[in-house]
C-alpha cells in the first residue's frame, strides 16, 4: 500500500538528492549523501527488501559515506582554490549538454522497459528448495548467481589494490594512514573498548542468520570491519603494514576458497560453481564463512587508505 | 487488556514523537553547537526510548523485545559518544585563535 504516509519519505529522498548534488561544500555534500543513504534504507525496508536495506545501510550509506568524508577531508586544503577556478561558458554548456543527454538516455531506457518486466522469479522459487537455504536472497546470490558474487569479491580486492597503488614508493609495504593518538582515558578510547565485543557478536549474528533470514557476509563483515577501524582510530591498536604475509593470505583466502569450490563443482557436478546434490547448503556456508574474514579485511583496509609510513616512522 | 496495551502504545509512541519534534525544533532554533547537541541528545534518549517502550507490548517474542532494547542502548551509547566528540572538537576550535 502506497499511501500519503509514504509520500513524506519520497519527497525527502528526492529533495535530499537534489540538495546533495547542488551543495557547494564537499563535506556538506558527503554528509547529505549519508543521510540520503539512510533514507533509502528506510525506503527499502518499506518495500520489504530488508536484505537490500541492510546492504544499503552498511555499504551504501556507511562505508561509502566514510570513504567520501575521508576524501572531503583530504580535499579541504585545496577546495577554496579549486572553487575559485570557474569554468568558461563553453565548458559549462558542454557539461549541461552531456548531463542532459545522459539523463534523457536513462529516461528513455527506463520508459522502454517491458511491462510486466521479464522475470525468472517463478523458476527460482520453484527450484529454491534444492539449495536448502531459507533466505531466497542468499540462495540466489550463492547458488544461481554465484559467479556474480565471486566476481564482486574479486572486484573489491582490485579496489583495495587500487587504493594501495596510491602509496608513495618509500611507504610501499608500510602501514596505512597516519598513526592515531587519542586520549587513552578519553571517550573515544572508552567506546573503542566497550563497543567491539558487542559489534563482533552483532556482526557474526547478522552473518549467521543470513542463511535463513535477511543478513549475510557483506553486512556482517562491514560491522566487524567498523569495529576494527574504531580501535585503530582510538589509537588502541595500529593498522597492520600491508606487506605482512598473514594479511595478504587473509585477503585472498576467501576468493580462493570460492574458486576452489567452483573447480570442485566443475569436476563433480559438471559445471563451474555447481554444487553436487545434497551438498549445496554446507558448501554455501563454507563459502560464506571463508569470504567473511577476507571481506572484513578488505573493507577495513580500503577505509584505512594507502600506506603512508614504514615501521620505524 | 488488549485496548489498555493499545492505549499504552499510542501514548508512549506519541510522547516519543513529541520529543523528536522538540529536539528537531531545538536543533534548528538554538544558537550554538552545545545547546543544539543538548536538544539533539534529548530526542535520541527520551524520544527513541519512549517509542521502543511503546512498541514492546507488540513484539511476538521475548527475543525481539530484547533486540529492541539493545537498539535503544546502542543508540544511547553512540549518541552520547558522538555528541561528546563533537563538543570537544568545537571547544578546541573555540579556544584556538
Amino acid at each position: 500500500m502506497i499511501g500519503w504516509l509514504d509520500a513524506g519519505p519520497v519527497v525527502l529522498i528526492l529533495a535530499l538528492g537534489v540538495w546533495t548534488v547542488l551543495a557547494r561544500d564537499t563535506f556538506a555534500a558527503a554528509v547529505g549523501f549519508i543521510a540520503y543513504g539512510l533514507l533509502l534504507t528506510l525506503a527499502w525496508v518499506r518495500l520489504s527488501g530488508v536484505d537490500v536495506a541492510l546492504t544499503e545501510a552498511a555499504i551504501g550509506g556507511g562505508l561509502t559515506g566514510a570513504l567520501l568524508i575521508g576524501a572531503a577531508t583530504r580535499l579541504r586544503t585545496t577546495e577554496a582554490a579549486a572553487r575559485a577556478e570557474t569554468p568558461g561558458p563553453f565548458t559549462k554548456v558542454l557539461a549541461a549538454l552531456v548531463a542532459a543527454l545522459v539523463a534523457a538516455a536513462l529516461a528513455l531506457c527506463v520508459l522502454a522497459l517491458p511491462d510486466p518486466a521479464p522475470t525468472l522469479a517463478p523458476e527460482v522459487a520453484a527450484n529454491i528448495a534444492v539449495t536448502e537455504v531459507g533466505n531466497p536472497i542468499t540462495a540466489v546470490l550463492l547458488a544461481f548467481r554465484a559467479m556474480d558474487t565471486l566476481l564482486e569479491a574479486i572486484v573489491l580486492l582490485f579496489a583495495l589494490i587500487g587504493v594501495w597503488s596510491l602509496a608513495p614508493d618509500r611507504a610501499w609495504g608500510g602501514r596505512p594512514g597516519p598513526r592515531q593518538y587519542a586520549d587513552p582515558n578519553g571517550i573515544l578510547a572508552y567506546v573503542a573498548r566497550v563497543l567491539p565485543p558487542i559489534g563482533i557478536i552483532v556482526g557474526m549474528y547478522i552473518f549467521w542468520v543470513g542463511a535463513d533470514h535477511p543478513g549475510g557476509k557483506f553486512q556482517g563483515a562491514t560491522i566487524i570491519a567498523a569495529m576494527w577501524l574504531l580501535t585503530i582510530m582510538a589509537g588502541l591498536t595500529d593498522a597492520p603494514p600491508i606487506g605482512r604475509t598473514w594479511l595478504r593470505v587473509g585477503l585472498v583466502a576467501g576468493p580462493l576458497v570460492f574458486i576452489a569450490i567452483g573447480i570442485v563443482g566443475a569436476i563433480s557436478a559438471g559445471a563451474f560453481l555447481a554444487y553436487p546434490d545434497g551438498f549445496a547448503k554446507p558448501l554455501i556456508i563454507a563459502i560464506e564463512l571463508a569470504l567473511m574474514p577476507s571481506l572484513a579485511l578488505i573493507l577495513a583496509l580500503m577505509l584505512a587508505g594507502a600506506p603512508q609510513r614504514m615501521e620505524s616512522e | 487488556m488488549k485496548w489498555a496495551l493499545d492505549i499504552f502504545t499510542i501514548v508512549a509512541v506519541t510522547a516519543g514523537a513529541f520529543f523528536f519534534l522538540a529536539g528537531t525544533v531545538g536543533l534548528l532554533r538554538f544558537p550554538d553547537v552545545f545547546t543544539r547537541l543538548h536538544a539533539l541528545t534529548k530526542a535520541d534518549n527520551l524520544g527513541l526510548g519512549l517509542v521502543i517502550l511503546g512498541l514492546l507490548p507488540r513484539v511476538d517474542s521475548v527475543f525481539t523485545g530484547f533486540k529492541l532494547i539493545c537498539v535503544w542502548l546502542l543508540v544511547l551509547l553512540s549518541g552520547s559518544v558522538a555528541s561528546q566528540l563533537i563538543a570537544r572538537a568545537e571547544r578546541r576550535r573555540e579556544t584556538r585563535p
